[in-house]
């Protein structure tokens, strides 16, 4: 019986992991990277974002599942002493910017409005494919964002700002349309704790990187480039994100440990009152990496014959006999000769009508009404 | 090629591939580059990469669902959109003409982007605003800025470069984005349209670290129908993707007068694209004894007439094997011989280009200003029509009385002007204009404007770094000083086959301005802020003085009372009774 027992116990143990596999709350990643700010002294936090696509890029999030927004490039700038390069760390030492980059939103296009319509959906039908957040309520969604910021907002380019309710609302409408399972808030800006006040919505976990009162700091200048390359926060962030792969175990409070105050001089803060799960049993790869679960069979199935594509030309040699000529480029007897546009005729508008009115009037005010049918 | 067919087994054991001959082999793939080393110590490198299909996207009643070789992103935008043609380019940096020559495919800085759609468009407006969505989408690019207010309808420039026959311009549109930039974002789905993407073939040199640190990058796009064969009895897609580098002496070779493709690309060739047909490197020889060696030498050699020139090649062709040698692997070598490079004009009159344009902007303040377009004409004895399009935004409001068109200090009547003026927020202008150019001279086109104040919404985050004006274009058919070849053949080398050539005596070239950087008048956005705090300021300062010296009165202040006669008085009032003094 003892053995009935192990054996009992054994198939107990196996099938409660096959019920947390099969359980499992998200079944898909997405990430939305976001730098707000302009101008070449703010190369690091295009940087910022930069370290934190190729992290989740490479724990295996694909470009199709990530929308990337830079408000300004600073790859290609003309300032940039290595053009097709963001660094990270000085000395040139680890390119973030990559070979294969895609952004969706770039240069102007990074809005409040454009943000905000990423988030809820809500987009002219025009909107290609990927500059869409399509999830859906098993999605577990990463939000990052960096620039400058204070006491309840941050700067969108220089010329405008988003606040920390329209943020926490933001996030309620995506929760009342389902668009997200869980989301991880990370913020990188001076005061940035100020940012997740205000949620509401359940499922959401914040960190920032200061409190409010307190400013983040850059890491390193680089003498060569001449600007900071990386915010302190983010650096950190980005040195433990290294070490994470695809299989790790690493869980949140690891996350939370990122940066104390004797590395990062602010404080970084966090907040999980929302979040359903205990922090320390989600991993990292739950938001960072797009890890799928695989079931495996060992059936064989059988694949049907493959069809055949129509043989599509058939004998369409004695339709056309004529040969197709290419057009002129510069036929300059026919451009000389050419006839002016027809316009749309539009009826006469107020003032020649207006005009002509003052005419008439003051011409038989003049010589008579009496003259009125020699004209007519 | 034919063996790298599948051969299917069908469930009866019979084998058939001939089912799949018809539908197979109908798209083919050509690669090559031309290397093109320049009199001032640059290099020019262009990389054309050609997919030709026979298929007809426009017939309703074929529903094209297999694709092989043309991406299938570009040719479900062609079918939905009804698209005739479609050139998009991409360039960072300006084409000098005068150093460099005539480039073979002309681009202007920014982004570009002209569209010819099929008759049966009845929306043409629609399909355009949605082709420019899509197309950010597929080049990560914001070429969803492309609205009405920067499209034109050229009426006589850009005609189709495909097979055709009426051409209604209601059904072109041009746009261009002159603060466009390129990047590494803009490349790789750019790659990812290739056959072989990035991993075989000429593509593998595409390395984003050097392409973009040079003088000069410019990637394209261009679609368009063309003949099938040398009968031109049927048509046949053609896909070209073209992109022109060049590097630049000092940056990317330390000053150094010599160049190879590892220091070009930071890599060298292994192996041609296995599903290319034909995959070429031409090296421009023309001036090779005096001027450079090239190594490794080959007796492949090709001559051909190409903008007005004939130039002889090498030619390296990666398809065989023997190419790349014992270590598999092909690096060409250039290398410039002593001081022969220093002269910049060899006083060679082949070398100077015969038409060459500039533009730029004259006068002083944030109110007005006059836009000169300046054309040359260095032919010696000749003289030519140049169709010169002007697409200027409406916030810069020209005033067409003060146009002037003057050659030689005189005054030149252009034969046909086309001017549709701009109407606020809604059109910029379009000026077109054919313009005959004396022999050896220099055409000056200049025009008046004012500068428009826009609302304060209209403003980018950065208004002070100015406002772009997009690049003028100016279309020739230039005099040849060298018969051109007007027969059209399957082998005839990518570069040389781009623009259609009717007759011997001339080629058609497109020569693009500089954009212009236009200041407009910019509010002080810190304004209203900043006059708040100083109204209110002044406003608490001054009137709050003011108020408190004429209502306050002082009072004379009783000294506090010993503590039991605080509670007598504590006591006392809760009584109702006076109080003590």
């Amino acid at each position: 019986t003892d053995y009935n027992d192990l054996y009992c116990l054994f198939t107990l143990v196996q099938f409660t992991k096959a019920g947390q596999f099969f359980s499992s709350g998200h079944t898909n990643n997405w990430a939305v990277l976001v730098c707000t700010s302009r101008f070449w002294f703010n190369y690091r936090h295009v940087a910022n974002t930069l370290s934190v696509y190729r992290s989740v890029k490479r724990l295996g999030i694909p470009d199709s599942h990530i929308v990337l927004m830079l408000a300004d490039d600073m790859a290609c700038n003309y300032r940039n002493p290595k053009p097709a390069t963001v660094f990270s760390h000085k000395n040139m030492e680890l390119n973030v910017y990559g070979d294969d980059v895609e952004v969706d939103y770039r240069g102007y296009e990074v809005t409040v409005e454009n943000f905000l319509r990423v988030l809820t959906g809500r987009l002219p039908p025009s909107t290609p494919r990927s500059k869409r957040l399509l999830s859906d309520d098993r999605s577990n969604i990463l939000i990052y964002l960096t620039g400058h910021g204070g006491n309840g907002f941050l700067k969108f380019q220089d010329s405008e700002e988003i606040s920390n309710m329209e943020l926490a609302d933001a996030f309620e409408q995506m929760w009342q349309k389902r668009r997200y399972n869980e989301l991880l808030f990370i913020i990188d800006t001076c005061q940035g704790a100020s940012m997740y006040e205000r949620f509401y919505s359940p499922n959401l976990m914040a960190l920032a990187s200061s409190q409010v009162g307190e400013d983040s700091l850059s890491h390193q200048p680089d003498l060569a480039i001449g600007v900071h390359l990386m915010d302190k926060y983010t650096f950190y962030l980005l040195e433990f994100l290294e070490e994470v792969h695809p299989a790790s175990q690493a869980n949140m409070n690891d996350l939370f440990k990122v940066c104390p105050q004797s590395q990062c001089v602010s404080t970084p803060g966090h907040r999980t009152d929302l979040f359903q799960r205990d922090p320390g049993s989600v991993l990292i790869t739950d938001f960072f990496g797009s890890v799928r679960k695989v079931e495996i069979t060992k059936d064989t199935i059988n694949l049907t014959s493959p069809v055949e594509p129509p043989i599509q030309r058939s004998g369409s040699g004695d339709i056309q006999i004529e040969s197709l000529t290419y057009v002129d480029q510069l036929p300059v007897a026919e451009i000389i000769h050419q006839k002016p546009k027809q316009k749309d005729w539009h009826p006469p508008d107020g003032f020649i009508l207006g005009l002509w009115t003052l005419i008439l009037l003051v011409f038989f005010q003049t010589y008579g009404i009496k003259h009125l049918k020699h004209i007519f | 090629l034919d063996s790298r067919l599948p051969l299917v087994d069908r469930s009866d054991g019979t084998k058939d591939s001939e089912s799949f001959t018809a539908a197979a082999a109908r798209d083919q793939f050509q690669e090559e580059l031309v290397i093109r080393p320049l009199h001032s110590g640059d290099i020019y490198a262009s990389f054309q990469f050609r997919t030709l299909w026979d298929i007809d996207f426009l017939q309703e009643r074929q529903k094209v669902s297999h694709y092989r070789l043309f991406p299938k992103s570009l040719g479900q935008v062609l079918s939905k959109f009804s698209v005739r043609e479609l050139h998009i380019s991409f360039t960072q940096g300006f084409w000098r003409t005068m150093q460099w020559g005539q480039p073979f495919i002309p681009s202007p800085p920014g982004a570009e982007l002209w569209v010819w759609f099929h008759d049966t468009v009845s929306d043409v407006d629609g399909n355009w605003k949605e082709l420019t969505n899509v197309l950010s989408g597929i080049f990560c690019a914001s070429l969803n800025f492309i609205d009405l207010t920067n499209t034109v309808q050229p009426s006589a420039s850009f005609k189709p470069l495909g097979l055709g026959n009426a051409t209604d311009h209601r059904f072109l549109r041009y746009a261009t984005l002159p603060r466009e930039i390129v990047c590494t974002e803009n490349l790789t789905p750019w790659k990812k349209l290739l056959p072989c993407g990035s991993k075989a073939g000429l593509s593998v040199l595409l390395k984003s670290e050097k392409l973009f640190h040079s003088s000069f990058h410019s990637q394209a796009v261009h679609i368009r129908p063309v003949c099938q064969d040398e009968q031109c009895t049927s048509k046949a897609w053609e896909l070209r993707q073209t992109l022109n580098v060049v590097f630049d002496l000092y940056t990317s070779s330390q000053g150094k007068k010599e160049w190879s493709l590892f220091k070009m690309f930071s890599r060298t060739l292994t192996e041609a694209c296995p599903l290319a047909t034909s995959s070429k490197i031409y090296v421009d020889i023309t001036d090779n004894p005096e001027l450079f060696e090239l190594n490794p030498v080959t007796p492949l050699l090709s001559q051909a007439v190409v903008l007005g020139d004939r130039r002889t090649y090498s030619v390296f062709d990666l398809t065989r094997a023997e190419t790349f040698g014992q270590l598999c692997s092909l690096n060409l070598l250039l290398r410039w011989k002593g001081d022969s490079g220093m002269n910049v004009f060899d006083g060679c009159d082949m070398l100077r280009p015969l038409l060459h344009a500039e533009r730029y902007v004259a006068g002083f303040g944030l109110q007005t200003g006059e836009i000169h377009t300046v054309i040359y004409n260095n032919h010696p004895y000749r003289a030519f029509p140049v169709l010169l399009m002007d697409s200027v935004p409406w916030y810069l409001q020209l005033y067409i009385h003060t146009l002037t068109v003057t050659s030689k200090s005189r005054d030149n009547k252009p034969s046909y002007i086309h001017y549709q003026p701009a109407k606020d927020r809604h059109r910029p202008h379009l000026l077109e204009m054919l313009i005959q150019l004396p022999p050896h001279s220099m055409t000056e086109v200049t025009v008046q404007f004012e500068r428009a104040l826009l609302k304060w919404t209209e403003y980018t985050p950065d208004p002070n770094h100015g406002f772009y004006v997009g690049s003028s274009v100016v279309s020739a058919l230039v005099p040849s000083m060298v018969a051109m070849n007007t027969n059209f053949t399957q082998d005839q080398p990518l570069f040389s086959s781009f623009v259609p050539v009717k007759e011997e005596s001339s080629y058609f070239v497109r020569v693009y301005t500089e954009p212009l950087l236009v200041n407009l008048p910019t509010p002080d956005f810190s304004m209203p802020y900043n006059v708040i705090c100083l109204t209110c300021t002044v406003v608490a300062v001054g009137y709050g003085s003011f108020y408190n010296l004429l209502t306050r009165t002082f009072q004379v202040d009783e000294p506090s009372l010993p503590l039991e006669k605080r509670l007598a008085n504590l006591i006392r009032r809760i009584r109702g009774v006076p109080l003590l003094a």
